[in-house]
């Protein structure tokens, strides 16, 4: 298995000199126009932080996969994980927020060893939507995980999971030989316990991300596809296909420019720039929080360290009201949540 | 003059096409963009055939833009292939049932 970005010591697991690519170059040079002066061109500069809808908390960056195009460089070999004491404080705030989803992620959420306690509490809260972002093979992974569908099912849990798609070459080549034919088996496990079966309140939901240097297809479309090979083939039933653009930070960062696709991502990008995605974008409803507690305006953001434009910065400080409003930090990466359709964790926005 | 006949950043400029005939070119875009819209076959499948077109035709252009289209509506290499093969086989056999033609003429001629 390939080892983190940070393990590997590249000088792309530090922010800073991801944010110095996304602003130098065909940027600087203006080749391309910055999304500042893009979004500007429409007068939808700054961006505005609506009434919050979605709190994601990333409750860690442990995984037992090393994707390719992974924006958060999660892997085995990530130590980052949430403590107990933040968790306290994230229920404080899930407890009176007035967000209808609750969003967990990582990482493989499950593999923080506080995860299940904090399932059982966050669900006492009543959220309408309580997603957990499970990558499928974790479910497989150990015998300890095994009976995570049962547990889902018992906090009714929204499941949403990876899926680049439904051969294995393709799936595999982007997560890692063997995830196929494990995220088939738990995906089966899923639909035993009535996960994505037709009419089924527990909802499955599957998230495509293209697995290379190009953009997503039409999210309905892949959605018939999808869902036709892998009942056709498999027998799995699951409801929602997200398809989602690949933002160019972190592990899909280093492969553009390894492969030297990023100017040509970047034109891909910039060309399909879609103004009726702009007032739609996550970040505009969202608000994220690290594995640590504090808070951006969006997951990646958080992998990029560009915090909240706020002086509410830290979950221990949280302020409904005096968040909203807020301006939405952007940068060059941005243009990956407006191509085409859009794109966010709940798929396409416009 | 260009060193080369083909630049790929030409082909962003195919829009460009109506600026001198606008009324042709208009016509032109609405009607290859209608026979891409799903009818009785899917846009996949108009995909795959556009892509096996464009080697039969050898046009660059086509075989770029038809290859990233297959990848974002997850076509995959093997149906790439696949479908390319099936180009080959008729532009092969466009060819080779030509032989018919030779033989009707060798048989009418020789002794």
């Amino acid at each position: 298995m390939i080892k983190s970005l940070l393990k590997r010591e590249s000088e792309l697991a530090h922010a800073k000199k991801q944010l110095d690519i996304l602003s130098n170059g065909i940027f600087k040079q203006g080749e391309l126009p910055t999304f500042k002066a893009k979004i500007s061109e429409t007068n939808q500069f700054p961006l505005k932080a609506k009434k919050l809808e979605i709190l994601q908390i990333n409750v860690g960056y442990m995984c037992n996969q090393t994707c390719s195009h992974c924006h958060v460089d999660a892997s085995p070999d990530r130590k980052e994980i949430m403590s107990k004491d933040t968790m306290l404080q994230c229920l404080e705030v899930i407890k009176n927020t007035g967000a209808h989803t609750l969003d967990l992620t990582g990482g493989a959420p499950e593999m923080n060893p506080h995860f299940r306690w904090f399932v059982d509490e966050a669900s006492k809260a009543g959220i309408k939507d309580f997603i957990v972002r499970s990558n499928l093979t974790i479910i497989t992974a150990n015998k300890k995980y095994h009976d995570l569908p049962e547990f889902f099912k018992n906090h009714n849990v929204h499941v949403v999971s990876s899926m680049p798609h439904w051969t294995k070459g393709k799936t595999d080549k982007q997560r890692g030989d063997g995830v196929f034919d494990a995220s088939l088996k738990a995906l089966k496990m899923l639909n035993d316990v009535g996960y994505g079966m037709p009419d089924s309140n527990l909802k499955l939901d599957l998230v495509y991300n293209p697995s290379g240097a190009f953009l997503p297809g039409n999210q309905m479309a892949m959605e018939k596809d999808f869902k036709k090979a892998l009942l056709d083939d498999f027998g799995i039933h699951f409801h929602n296909l997200f398809a989602l653009t690949n933002l160019p930070i972190s592990r899909f960062l280093d492969y553009l420019i390894a492969s030297e696709n990023y100017e040509d991502y970047m034109y891909a990008l910039v060309e399909a720039f879609n103004p009726n995605a702009v007032s739609n974008v996550m970040c505009t409803n969202t608000l994220s929080v690290s594995w640590n507690g504090y808070l951006y305006d969006c997951d990646f953001n958080q992998m990029l360290e560009l915090p909240v434009n706020n002086e509410v910065k830290h979950i221990s400080e949280y302020n409904e009201k005096l968040l909203e409003g807020r301006d939405i930090v952007v940068s060059q990466h941005c243009y990956g949540c407006t191509a085409g359709a859009g794109s966010s964790c709940q798929g396409t926005v416009a | 003059m260009q060193k080369t006949y083909y630049d790929p950043a030409d082909l962003k400029k195919f829009g460009k096409i109506s600026e001198w005939n606008e009324e042709l070119g208009t016509k032109f875009f609405e009607y290859y963009g209608k026979v891409f819209e799903e009818g009785a076959l899917t846009e996949r499948e108009k995909s795959l055939i556009a892509l096996a077109v464009s080697h039969t035709i050898q046009c660059p252009y086509c075989i770029d833009a038809y290859t990233g289209d297959g990848l974002q509506r997850g076509i995959t290499k093997e149906e790439m292939m696949e479908a390319l093969h099936v180009a080959a086989a008729i532009r092969g056999g466009a060819s080779l049932v030509h032989g018919v033609q030779m033989m009707n003429k060798v048989n009418k001629l020789d002794m």
